[in-house]
């Protein structure tokens, strides 16, 4: 398991039959409610989103919808949303904030979805609007990575408290096909890409972008979808009962921060500006 | 005393803004969207704007600054603020020397304090001569800087977006700049500030999925490219071609995610009203 190559990686997180949001909300919700549409103009199932009991206490549960067969995963948009898309989720987000549930958010996407309609509608916007909001919610936020996510598209519901991933999965600026055609004008690169982007669980944590590692079974998540679950069970369950203790205006301070210092530059440290003499 | 100190500084400001002079061409410059041949300095008197078609050519950061600030105004926020290489991405220390060289800047981004129509404020301008105006982990951490420091004095805030996205080489760490940047700016703006976002050729990627469409006002100039994905990737996927005008200032103003569009030759003045309308108790 520890051998496995970043390609590897990126080819296990996009299995067909890893498990997915469905399958989580199964294994880890009871009383799951969905709630559909962002209330200005349409309902994307490429987010799925709602109330459920965790372990008896209410929660908000969003994550991005890939589906298994091709008639479910035309129907979601390959797990692909658009900006009405993150717009429910945001409305979620507010509504968990209105009755103090934490938040919940599973990702596995491989982009917002670049089409036409959805420039139209303001992609760039809805997913600004998200990082804006989620940066100052005054209840928990968990987001764990499960499969891919690629770009602004999965940050859009990960601007969380704790981010978590799953062993084989993958967070990254974009896809390492779409990174090789943009560096090199060549996408058939994109295995030389996965080495250098630092994309895997295990980098990410060391860059301190994500907080948590989720073992999986050996040889991927699919091969036994109940243990991962339970794996994931057991992680969420120990950064939920740390992250109650807390008041909420603190977690939005804590949150602020742990975004804050992301990438600050080693390189020299400015002076601050001279006043006036 | 005073002025003394003001008049250097706008002297170095002009130099810099004089350096940023980039409009292609010796005596005569081709505008690329008409092709139609002009004196360049019939050119640069209409600030870069092609008197027979309105094309507005891309601006170096200190020149643009050069036109917007009252004159002797200006002073540079974190200057230094160098890119760093978290990835230790092979090249990529090269290329950031070599676009250091040829454009004698130290990043992307440029962020000042100043006056416009005497009332202070602070100015961001990115710069797509540098990496396209790619966002890495320092013109995330300049910008953000800025807005904590507009948040901290109370002034009023005025980025100038221009980018062709993320920064490849940073990978994850450009990614996480998006959410800095926004998140520093909803701090800012519980303060009850004002951030005017100007959208210039090109806004796209990481940087319109942030700060760029957070505006309380948002302002782009005539044709400016905006968008989250870029049209070839768009064209791509959706396998048909894009209708005229697809992303451009005047589509977004008509989709309703731009106040307004302001030609360069008004945008001075536009900003200059904008901060007198949103001063406190309504004082002018």
């Amino acid at each position: 398991m520890k051998n496995l190559t970043a390609a590897e990686r990126v080819a296990i997180a996009r299995h067909p039959q890893r498990p997915n949001i469905t399958d989580y909300i199964d294994g880890l919700f009871t009383d799951f409610f969905e709630m559909k549409g962002d209330r200005l103009c349409r309902e994307d199932p490429a987010i799925l989103g709602g109330v459920a009991l965790y372990h008896d206490r209410p929660v908000t549960v969003i994550g991005t919808r890939k589906g298994k067969t091709a008639e479910e995963s035309i129907r979601c948009n390959f797990g692909m949303p658009g900006p009405e898309g993150y717009r429910k989720a945001l409305r979620l987000m507010r509504q968990a904030e209105k009755f103090r549930r934490p938040v919940l958010t599973f990702v596995d996407t491989s982009g917002a979805y670049p089409g036409l309609e959805a420039e139209a509608r303001g992609q760039g916007e809805a997913i600004a609007r998200n990082l804006y909001e989620m940066s100052r919610l005054t209840v928990p936020v968990i987001t764990v990575i499960t499969g891919e996510g690629n770009s602004g598209g999965a940050l859009a519901l990960a601007v969380a408290d704790r981010v978590l991933m799953l062993e084989n999965a993958v967070y990254a600026i974009l896809s390492p096909e779409g990174f090789a055609s943009i560096l090199w004008k060549d996408a058939a690169r994109h295995e030389e890409a996965c080495g250098l982007m630092k994309l895997t669980a295990p980098d990410l944590l060391a860059l301190g972008v994500t907080d948590d590692l989720i073992p999986e079974p050996e040889g991927g998540a699919h091969l036994a979808p109940a243990r991962t679950i339970r794996e994931v069970d057991r992680a969420l369950s120990r950064h939920l009962a740390a992250l109650l203790k807390e008041s909420g205006p603190n977690l939005a301070a804590k949150r602020y921060l742990k975004f804050r210092k992301m990438g600050v530059s080693q390189s020299k440290e400015a002076a601050p500006p001279r006043e006036e003499p | 005393m005073n002025s003394i100190f003001a008049k250097r500084r706008n002297r170095l400001l002009a130099m810099k803004a004089l350096r940023d002079n980039y409009v292609p061409g010796d005596r005569l410059t081709v505008c690329p969207k008409c092709g139609q041949e002009h004196q360049r300095g019939a050119v640069a008197k209409d600030l870069f704007v092609c008197p027979g078609c309105g094309y507005h050519f891309p601006l170096g950061a200190y020149h643009r600054l050069s036109m917007i600030l009252d004159s002797g105004s200006f002073r540079e926020l974190n200057e230094k603020l160098l890119a760093a290489d978290p990835l230790s991405f092979p090249g990529y220390r090269e290329k950031q020397r070599a676009a250091q060289r040829k454009t004698g800047l130290n990043e992307a981004a440029v962020t000042a304090t100043g006056t416009v129509g005497g009332r202070k404020c602070v100015v961001g301008v990115m710069d797509s001569r540098f990496f396209m105006g790619s966002m890495s982990a320092a013109v995330g951490e300049k910008i953000t800087l800025a807005i904590e420091y507009a948040a901290k004095n109370k002034l009023p805030l005025i980025l100038f977006c221009a980018s062709g996205g993320a920064r490849m080489q940073e990978g994850i760490l450009s990614l996480m700049q998006m959410a800095k940047t926004s998140a520093a700016l909803a701090r800012f703006s519980e303060k009850g500030l004002l951030y005017i976002s100007v959208l210039t050729d090109p806004t796209t990627g990481g940087v319109t999925a942030s700060f760029a469409s957070l505006g309380d006002i948002i302002l782009a100039e005539p044709g400016a490219l905006i968008g989250f994905a870029g049209p070839r990737v768009i064209q791509q996927t959706i396998g048909e071609t894009l209708p005229e005008g697809f992303q451009r200032a005047e589509y977004q103003e008509e989709h309703g995610f731009v106040d307004a569009v302001v030609p360069r030759s008004q945008l001075r003045e536009t900003l200059s009203r904008l901060l007198r309308l949103h001063e406190k108790g309504g004082r002018s």
